[in-house]
């Protein structure tokens, strides 16, 4: 089972048909308590992170319902995360959307608006360039469309992290970031179609991995 | 590269899809949307956008129905328009399963209802949707209300810029003169848009052959051309239309 967290801005019944579609069960989690509750059970595997709406917006109800210290907690641990869409900027260490805003700073880098000379926002389907192999992107391809709906985007400092890349006029737009189990896409899986469904069953399938090395750890 | 959309569109009336020919006259039953929706995203659609015409509070509960069944089965962008007056009706749509909410009457009678629902759920779920009717002895186009009856005297792309500042995401721009004809799209109005506002714009009206599409996202600069009758009848394909462009060299998925 996934935990969708819903720091409350945003709608989730597209990410959980995406994810019931690919065969996988999720739980929304609004509150922090609901999360000590949960992640106790064995069954719990992976966090999504999803977002539509302002950064600084998110930053701040992640905090106010008690969300941050979970994120935080995920990625110790080394649980499966995904970020999608504003929720993959979140994992970045700083936005300019509507004022300068701190993000999760798990993966370096800052979050900026596009410039002059494209449409804003980048919105429609766009392909991808895979730049580095990991589970996540098992089988996804050069030139592989996804749907994208974003006016800012990550400007990385660190080349490691990047998965995959959209070209949007001038820009190299990050697509797919990682590190570790960290993962984000910039990208809307569960409206990509195909391709979409096959990184949900991917991420799934990372998910089913680390539980499944978490229980061979505790029954040693 | 980023691709040129091409996007079904089906009116829904208490729970079944229907066509007009023309705006207002003679309806065709045109069958059950999930079904059509899971065929059109099968075929390559590259977003779909469903429109309520119910007048009835059942008929909208019955919509509600629809696009809660449609969105648990499709895996690209819904978009869902018709009576779209509020935030609160912005939200229940979303809350069924739309990933974008068009808004028309609504929007130009109370324009800060774009304002509030960007900001309520981010400029990109919120679509304006604009009908224009050309006035022959102004010489402008017109934007249109209540399903094309209403003349409103206001100016299509004065009221196009305004709706992109107060945050629209989106422009999905029907020529009421092409519209259900099929003799194609409204090239010149919808060039004049596209380059008026710096957010995306689907060309709407008027689709008949695949040629019609090639020349309004090329000629006309739209970013995605919506089509409803031209593909429930099966006259054209959704892949055929996108393979043509293909060997036209008009990116598409």
């Amino acid at each position: 089972m996934i935990v969708v967290l819903d720091p409350g801005i945003g709608n989730l019944s597209s990410v959980r048909s995406g994810f019931a579609r690919a065969g996988e069960e999720t739980v929304v989690v609004a509150r922090g308590e609901q999360w000590t509750a949960l992640a106790g059970r064995g069954d719990v595997c992976g966090v999504v992170l999803p977002g539509v709406g302002a950064f600084g917006d998110a930053m701040f109800q992640l905090r106010a319902s008690g969300l941050l210290p979970v994120v935080r907690e995920v990625v110790r641990e080394g649980r499966p995360l995904l970020g999608i869409c504003l929720g993959m900027q979140l994992l970045f260490g700083v936005s300019e959307e509507h004022g300068m805003h701190v993000g999760l700073g798990v993966i370096p880098g800052k979050v900026v608006r596009f410039g002059q000379g494209v449409k804003v926002p980048h919105m429609g389907w766009n392909d991808l360039t895979v730049v580095r192999p990991h589970p996540l992107t098992e089988g996804v391809r050069r030139g592989d469309y996804v749907y994208f709906v974003h006016s800012y985007y990550a400007v990385m400092q660190a080349e490691e992290h990047l998965l995959a890349a959209a070209t949007y006029g001038r820009y190299t737009v990050p697509a797919v970031v990682a590190k570790g189990a960290v993962c984000g896409t910039q990208f809307h899986p569960e409206k990509s179609g195909p391709v979409g469904e096959r990184i949900l069953r991917n991420f799934i399938a990372m998910c089913h991995a680390w539980q499944a090395q978490e229980g061979e750890k505790s029954g040693v | 590269m980023l691709t040129k959309r091409i996007i079904p569109c089906f009116d829904v009336l208490d729970g079944r899809v229907v066509k007009h020919v023309g705006f207002l006259e003679n309806r065709r039953d045109a069958g059950d949307p999930v079904a059509l929706a899971e065929r059109y995203c099968a075929e390559g659609a590259d977003e779909l956008v469903l429109l309520d015409i119910s007048a009835s509070e059942d008929g909208r509960l019955a919509t509600q129905r629809v696009v809660a069944a449609v969105a648990e089965r499709v895996n690209i962008p819904f978009t869902v328009g018709g009576g779209v007056s509020t935030v609160d009706d912005v939200r229940a749509l979303l809350l069924a399963g739309a990933d974008k909410v068009s808004m028309n009457t609504g929007a130009v009678r109370n324009p800060q209802l774009i304002k509030e629902a960007a900001h309520r759920f981010g400029e990109q779920c919120v679509v304006v949707a604009i009908d224009a009717k050309l006035n022959e002895s102004m010489a402008q186009y017109e934007v249109m209300i209540k399903g094309g009856k209403v003349s409103t005297g206001m100016e299509v792309i004065q009221w196009a810029k305004r709706a992109a500042e107060l945050g629209a995401g989106e422009i999905l721009l029907t020529s009421f003169r092409q519209d259900g004809t099929r003799a194609g799209f409204d090239v010149t109005l919808t060039r004049l848009v596209a380059e008026a506002v710096r957010v995306p714009v689907i060309a709407s009206g008027g689709a008949g052959r695949k040629e019609h599409f090639y020349e309004v996202l090329t000629e006309g600069k739209a970013d995605a051309a919506l089509a409803a009758s031209v593909f429930h009848f099966a006259e054209t394909s959704v892949g055929q239309v996108k393979a043509y462009l293909r060997q036209k060299g008009v990116p598409v998925r």
